[in-house]
């Protein structure tokens, strides 16, 4: 379980004078939960966008697999469908119902023939819990509902990575739950993920290691004990307590 | 009374062959606008600098100067450079080229409120741009459109009436006509004026139903609290 699925090495970005970030390196293994934290504009959003290439890295590279993403020519709509990303605002197609949402990518992006994609969508659905919901459209259901829908339209396009840029963020503290109980059973089934958030509950249960972010470079990174027992930094230790108690506990000592 | 009953049935079927005309404008003029209007939209938003800037250009052109002028420019100007187009096909043409660029206003406003973020959604499923516009931002922006866009075949239809001035036979036209016959520009103008009113009624009906068949459910109200 040691073979690296996504390598980061050297990357930077900057808007103008602005250092978004720079000097990332990051190694995830398959089947890793790597979840990323790190205050507010530390420009976590913005390294997953440039690892799916929607915004381009000014420095560095990025291999998916053995393949240098950040490559000359590399063919970026190829790159992204094995690349699923989920949104802190969920961005459905508001046009589309649950399982049209799902079946789009197979049908417009694989060529899956209609039937199979059908059979496919309605699969992937029902790995999020909601197949009941197949007919219904993103304004019928709720925030939670949405980003599950969401998670099962990445998932269908059997990515080798899942990257989620705040997927709880946008909820209402009661839909936080489902989407974390979906994001943690994708883990256990073997889901290689790269996630940015605050849920430390998660974070702590889930995550393989974790990565302190602040100020564009990476602080430290560890396992989930080393990091809030005994990490390099105090800065570490402050942020991951403070975050702790503002986002609450283990999600067993809720319970 | 009877003066009256002898009027329409005299001018009636002229009014309503004349009606035929116009609605035939009002068809193709809006057809063509829509058509060439959302290609503009598209390259105003999307396409290489020098293509957004030629669509720019076209759009200020046609808005800022009259109907009139742009029709008396193709049908009395554009012979002198060797093209004739007949009456009906100079209408035709100077109702879509205008038509195109007010279109092509409200198209721009629709797909801009669609907003990037659904073209991001769209990149990162692996669709390419030209795929995210064609089934996830025009299906949205098309139906988020009709609410401002169906001022556009209203305005049309009526707008349609400056094309008596070079003689093709509409509803103005044969009003035109009815009236220099009879001596009566009242009853005329009036009778033709009503027609005019009923169209507009029913296309106004039509686009009401446009409007709700292709609601998508729940969206509307996302858009009202937004």
């Amino acid at each position: 379980m040691t073979k690296p699925i996504l390598t980061v090495k050297n990357l930077a970005k900057k808007y103008g004078e602005n250092i978004i970030f720079k000097n990332i390196s990051l190694t995830v293994n398959e089947g890793d939960t790597i979840v990323i934290i790190g205050p507010s504009g530390t420009g976590k959003s913005t390294l997953l966008r440039c690892i799916n290439l929607l915004t381009c890295p000014d420095e560095g590279q990025i291999w998916l697999d053995d393949k240098e993403i950040t490559a000359k020519g590399c063919n970026e709509d190829a790159v992204r469908q094995h690349i699923g990303m989920v949104f802190q605002n969920f961005l459905l197609f508001n046009h589309l119902t649950a399982i049209e949402n799902v079946k789009l990518g197979l049908t417009k992006v694989k060529h899956m023939n209609p039937a199979e994609a059908q059979i496919k969508a309605m699969n992937e659905l029902e790995r999020v819990g909601l197949a009941d919901r197949a007919n219904h459209y993103p304004g019928q259901l709720s925030g939670g509902q949405q980003q599950r829908v969401a998670i099962a339209r990445a998932l269908a396009m059997d990515p080798r990575i899942m990257l989620f840029d705040e997927p709880t963020s946008a909820l209402d503290p009661e839909l936080i739950g489902e989407v974390l109980e979906v994001m943690r059973k994708l883990a256990l089934e073997g889901m290689t993920m790269l996630v940015v958030t605050h849920e430390m509950g998660f974070a702590r249960e889930v995550a393989d290691r974790i990565v302190f972010l602040e100020k564009g470079s990476i602080v430290e990174e560890g396992t989930p004990d080393e990091l809030f027992y005994k990490p390099k930094f105090e800065r570490t230790r402050e942020f991951l307590w403070k975050i702790t108690e503002l986002y609450g506990k283990k999600e067993t000592e809720k319970k | 009374m009877s003066e009256w009953l002898a009027f329409f049935q005299r001018y009636l079927p002229d009014f309503i062959q004349g009606a035929g005309v116009t609605l035939e404008l009002t068809a193709i003029g809006l057809g063509l606008g829509f058509v060439l209007g959302l290609a503009l939209a598209l390259a105003k938003l999307y396409a290489p600098k020098w293509l957004r800037y030629l669509a720019i250009g076209y759009i200020e052109l046609f808005r800022g100067t009259p109907l009139l002028v742009q029709l008396f420019l193709i049908y009395y100007g554009l012979p002198s450079l060797g093209v004739t187009l007949s009456q009906s096909m100079s209408a035709f043409l100077a109702l879509g080229l205008n038509s195109a660029a007010y279109q092509a206003e409200y198209f721009r406003g629709a797909i801009q409120s669609i907003g990037a973020s659904q073209m991001t959604a769209g990149r990162a499923i692996g669709l390419s741009r030209w795929k995210t516009i064609r089934y996830i931002i025009l299906p949205q922006a098309l139906r988020l459109v009709i609410p401002a866009w169906a001022n556009e075949p209203i305005s049309l239809l009526k707008t349609t009436a400056v094309v008596f001035l070079i003689a093709v036979q509409d509803l103005m036209a044969e009003g035109k006509r009815a009236a220099t016959a009879t001596y009566d520009p009242i009853g005329s103008y009036l009778a033709i004026a009503v027609i005019y009113l009923i169209m507009v009624f029913v296309l106004n009906e039509v686009l009401k139903y446009l409007e709700r068949k292709t609601r998508i459910p729940g969206f509307e109200m996302e858009t009202k609290k937004a």
